[in-house]
């Protein structure tokens, strides 16, 4: 496929202020943000026709990463709309846990997904959209060595001349799909790799690896019998994952999932034909997600396992195809057909997509700034899977960050950058620039320390402020949000200082839930912390309360319930952020600090944290290195 | 806001005399919650630079040591932050137990290097001698990191590695569950999780006892001689002396102080106190001798009651059972080879039973040694559970650990009360692994990706 472009002439196409390369979940964020934020931009990607596409899992959310789509929303992202307008079925996850890991999942009909997106970016002021592969981003050099991203050039020898770019290039850089023996050179759907790019990058400095995912096959609804399934319906009534969506504009009829299991003779054909697997026959060179595991490789390393689970989930209103979730695989299509047959409904199944596992070229780490700039090349920003993450959450979080912070760094403006305190969106992106991930990084509620404060509920209380700095959010909303804390807060404040005694009328009404009498006086606050007793039950006890809005009365009610977790929390928050709040010179020579282990110097030199706080998150710095470096640093002052 | 720290400022050695120093913003009031001046004046009120009399007092208000406090207020102090130093007169033990009492009012234990390195970062030592002070931190961390795997037995570091398995387990499954919950479902799991903190609460307790066991095994036991005058109480500690260092007459209170000394056991150490004879006295010296006698008793975990077998138990041997009452106490028998039948074991029992909780009777002679044998085994029995040499390994020695075990047990207190009050898994995840981190650190190991590794190669995870 690599043809020789030497003699391409390049022309000028256009000059503007930022190329977005790669049309995928964050591509179209990083686009739209920056075009929202007043500055000329061009979107590129291989296929018009891919904007904002779905290669692999039907859903937007769940868990956690419906605590990303709520983050984003909050900031200003477009995915929650998006998805609003375009679900088939929601699903609060985790509802019998507690308020912290309650998740939002929807399954999204892929087409209209898409075409929504399209029509989004097709009418954003300041935004264009061009059909081309990105071959080579133009750099300029100042005295001193340090690059500058100023024009990218596409395979037709046009030149867009920008200030800054961001590479959001998905799975495509050098992509192959695999499937059993046979092997292709292709983005994910049979779509066209992008194959230039990687070795110019490297040219600059930038290094790269490879990572590997894959998806499972999809198969014609009418071969699959559904009653030999447990059907799984949607919520009633849907929560929209928008702060802006009104929840009753979006009360509709779902389209339901199916359950169904594999079986000892789905995992004996696995068995018997594992040596044709390219994964086990080590043609597969990338390394793949231990949480997002092929059928073969749950089969292989759980293998007391009896069965393993399958949803089968609908691809859209305008296919029959239908999405077989949990059996992913890289097995020769052959072999996929026979273990597909022995599942329970799938016995007279027929493939439309088979499975495949996709290899590509992405990030190696220690090369992000926590803005996400690259720390080679001034100006250039990347974001998504080319950063080492997987899901289109994750993709779409990182693409509304880049976003904003190329249009930060434009305006001379400090980036944006979210604590692990703050958002889960902090941790992702805090993951990504200190780790030494080795697999696609998927968000996980277990990697967020402070889960309890970053709920899914409150994410417009905690981010709003900085989308409303960022410009992506309006005065009025943010006045809004504002408006809300004030009221949450003078409710708490209320129901701690309203006082009921114990009376006999009071002691009657608390008998109906069957709790204690009161022998002092007590708070409604203190009553609502009693397990039988809630806010709306405690009414009759409390004259005085004014009517709320529904939103304000759930933070009240979690506010005050979990008050005591929710303050230990705040507590290790506090101590977390004095180490946060140490900056480290970005100047700083770890040459020059004397007595750091000779592995510690390695690391910092490689990742360069911006705080001490990030520093002790590398691996590999032990808690000496880090006084070591703070007696160096306070000896420069 | 820095935390506020201490530790033991001079090296641990047997002379009985040691430094204490705290040094942060709430070193001062951390003082305060364990010190008592006699005119019950408080440090926070009195004028930097000046040094005060009193008593080291422990939370139910009984005295631990006698001590000179140093007050030194920020700036003018070797860490430029307020410093209290407290001289303690009362040996190892007293030295850690003071120490254990300022982690409890407040303070944490100091990192090796700490002090130095605040004197460093506030500015008090210039910047010739940074790199001295980094190669002292890089360097005493690391031997610290040694000297701590050291300290573990190879039998205290396998049972905390396996109650960190039990735990991680658990974690890793309700993580699991949270992150795929149509995978993994928390239903029966209840009852499953309180099994394991049950029984992974009482091993830190038994560690926690371990903790005092292994505090008589490093610093000893503290002993105290009692008995009317002249029963021989100098002589039986001349015996286990084995020199005549106490002197011996028959003339009664000649014994006018407290004698002093520190003797090996079959390996127990013990300190041992010889009193005066408790008994009222007009004489001035003597007066402070049964004072120091009474204090003494007070602080001792062992108490020797000598009795003269020869004699009838009298009105006085009673009155002193009060201070006794709550004390691990050995009757000693004296002078058994004369055999004058006076006293017999029987008649000890009869009349101090009921007067005194924890007691053993042993007859005993000075003069033949017959008894010492058996003095031993007892006092294995009542520190050891008599089982000092086959359990030695699993002994918490230090204070660090001790406070690590402590603040693990804390954390699943913590997650016992959220399952009785039904809260949900997320909630309780967060001091179960608050737990875990706790024991990581007494290993010296981090957290860091120990729960998503085991999320993964536990649970089969993911579409």
């Amino acid at each position: 496929m690599k043809e020789n472009n030497s003699d391409l002439q390049y022309h000028i196409a256009d000059s503007v202020d930022v190329c977005v390369i790669g049309a995928g979940h964050a591509g179209c964020e990083a686009a739209l943000a920056c075009a929202r934020l007043g500055f000329s931009t061009v979107m590129f990607t291989v296929s018009v026709e891919s904007i904002a596409l779905m290669p692999c899992n039907p859903n937007i959310g769940g868990t956690s990463k419906g605590h990303l789509v709520r983050e984003l929303d909050a900031l200003g992202g477009e995915m929650g709309r998006n998805i609003d307008k375009t679900f088939l079925q929601s699903k609060m996850l985790n509802v019998s846990k507690g308020p912290a890991v309650h998740s939002l999942r929807a399954q999204a009909d892929k087409m209209e997904y898409s075409k929504a997106m399209r029509k989004t970016l097709e009418n954003q002021e300041n935004l264009t959209i061009k059909q081309g592969e990105v071959c080579r981003i133009l750099t300029k050099e100042d005295a001193d060595g340090k690059k500058t991203v100023c024009g990218v050039v596409i395979g037709t020898g046009m030149v867009y001349e920008c200030r800054a770019a961001i590479i959001c290039s998905g799975t495509y850089l050098n992509a192959r799909c695999l499937c059993g023996e046979s092997i292709t050179y292709t983005g994910p759907n049979g779509l066209m790799a992008a194959t230039h790019l990687t070795a110019e990058l490297q040219k600059d400095g930038i290094e790269l690896r490879r990572f590997k995912t894959g998806t499972p096959a999809r198969m014609d609804k009418r071969t699959v019998d559904f009653s030999k399934m447990e059907e799984q319906v949607g919520d009633t009534p849907i929560v929209p994952f928008s702060f802006s969506t009104n929840p009753d504009d979006i009360q509709k009829e779902q389209v339901s999932c199916y359950l169904t299991y594999t079986n000892e003779r789905t995992h004996e054909i696995i068995r018997a034909n594992l040596d044709r697997s390219p994964i086990y026959a080590g043609i597969i060179e990338g390394t793949g997600p231990r949480y997002c595991p092929s059928i073969e490789d749950k089969v292989v390393k759980f293998a007391d396992k009896e069965r393993h689970q399958v949803f089968i989930e609908p691809e859209g209103l305008y296919t029959n195809e239908v999405y077989i979730g949990g059996m992913s695989s890289s097995l020769p299509e052959d072999v996929q057909l026979a273990m597909y047959r022995t599942v329970p409904g799938l016995e007279n199944c027929k493939i439309v997509r088979n499975a495949y596992a996709i290899e590509y070229d992405c990030l190696a780490p220690g090369q992000l700034k926590p803005s996400l700039e690259i720390k080679q090349v001034e100006n250039l920003f990347s974001a998504g899977q080319f950063n080492g993450s997987s899901g289109y959450e994750e993709a779409a979080a990182q693409g509304l960050i880049a976003g904003i912070n190329a249009a930060n760094k434009l305006k001379g403006k400090e980036p944006l950058i979210l604590q692990r305190s703050d958002a889960y969106i902090g941790v992702l992106i805090d993951d990504l620039v200190t780790k030494d991930n080795r697999e696609p990084y998927r968000m996980m509620t277990s990697r967020a320390e402070y889960r309890l404060i970053l709920r899914q509920d409150n994410a417009d209380l905690r981010l709003r402020k900085f989308g409303y700095e960022a410009g992506l959010v309006s005065e009025e909303v943010y006045q809004q949000t504002l408006e809300k804390q004030r009221m949450i807060d003078e409710e708490v404040e209320r129901l701690k200082t309203t006082f009921v005694g114990g009376s006999k009328a009071v002691t009657e009404i608390l008998a109906k839930r069957e709790s204690a009498p009161l022998k002092t006086a007590a708070s409604i606050a203190d009553l609502m912390c009693r397990q039988e007793l809630d806010y709306e039950f405690l009414k009759e006890l409390d004259p005085e309360r004014p009517e709320l809005p529904k939103d304000v009365v759930e933070q009240v009610c979690i506010n005050i319930k979990y008050e005591g977790y929710i303050a230990r929390q705040l507590q290790q928050v506090k101590s977390f952020k004095k180490n946060e709040n140490h900056l480290i010179p970005e100047d700083l020579d770890y040459d020059d600090v004397p007595s750091l282990r000779l592995e510690a110097r390695q690391k910092l030199k490689q990742f360069k944290p911006i705080s001490i706080g990030q520093a002790s998150r590398i691996s590999g710095v032990s808690p000496a290195d880090i006084s070591v470096l703070l007696i160096f640093l306070s000896s420069r002052k | 806001m820095k935390e506020t720290i201490v530790s033991i400022a001079t090296a641990l050695s047997s002379s009985g005399i040691g430094i204490i120093r705290i040094s942060g913003e709430e070193a001062v009031e951390i003082a305060d919650r364990i010190f008592r001046k006699p005119n019950g004046k408080k440090l926070s009120e009195v004028s930097s630079h000046t040094v005060h009399y009193g008593h080291i007092v422990d939370e139910d208000g009984t005295v631990v040591d006698e001590v000179i406090v140093i007050l030194m207020k920020a700036p003018h102090s070797f860490t430029k932050e307020d410093v209290v130093e407290i001289d303690c007169h009362g040996g190892i033990f007293l030295l850690k137990q003071v120490l254990n009492l300022c982690v409890k009012a407040g303070a944490r234990l100091a990192e090796p290097g700490e002090f130095t390195k605040r004197a460093f970062l506030n500015g008090r030592i210039d910047l010739s001698e940074a790199e001295a002070v980094m190669d002292l931190i890089s360097s005493s961390n690391e031997a610290a990191r040694r000297n701590s795997i050291g300290q573990l037995s190879g039998r205290l570091h396998r049972k905390i590695i396996s109650l960190r398995e039990k735990l991680i387990y658990e974690i890793a499954f309700i993580e699991s569950a949270i992150d795929d919950p149509e995978h993994y479902d928390t239903g029966d799991f209840i009852n499953r999780l309180t099994d394991v903190v049950d029984s992974c609460e009482k091993e830190l307790k038994k560690l926690l006892l371990s903790f005092e066991n292994g505090k008589y095994l490093v610093s000893g036991i503290n002993c105290t001689i009692v008995g009317k005058p002249n029963v021989g109480k100098s002589s039986f500690m001349n015996l286990l002396l084995g020199e005549d260092r106490a002197i011996v007459t028959a003339v009664a209170g000649t014994t006018r102080d407290t004698l002093e000394e520190t003797i090996s056991l079959d390996g127990i150490t013990l300190h041992l106190v010889d009193t005066a004879g408790i008994h009222e006295t007009e004489d001035e010296v003597e007066k402070i001798g049964v004072k120091r006698a009474k204090e003494s008793i007070e602080r001792a975990e062992l108490v020797f009651f000598v009795l003269d077998s020869s004699d009838k138990i009298s009105a006085e041997d009673l009155e002193l059972t009060p201070l006794l009452s709550s004390k691990k106490v050995i009757v000693l028998l004296n002078k058994s080879d004369l055999n004058l039948g006076g006293t017999t074991e029987e008649d000890v029992e009869k009349a101090f039973s009921g007067r005194i909780e924890n007691m053993r009777i042993l007859s005993f002679s000075a003069k033949t040694s017959q008894g010492l044998t058996e003095l031993t085994d007892v006092i294995k029995d009542l520190f050891y559970h008599g089982e000092l040499n086959a359990d030695e390994e699993l002994y918490l020695t230090s204070i660090r650990h001790k406070t690590l075990v402590e603040n693990a047990d804390m954390a699943l207190l913590h997650v016992k009360e959220s399952l009785q009050m039904n809260m949900p898994e997320d909630f309780y995840a967060i001091d179960l692994m608050q737990c875990y981190s706790s024991l990581g650190e007494i290993i010296g190991e981090e957290v860091d990706d120990d729960l998503v590794d085991e999320i993964f190669s536990k649970f089969c995870m993911g579409k």
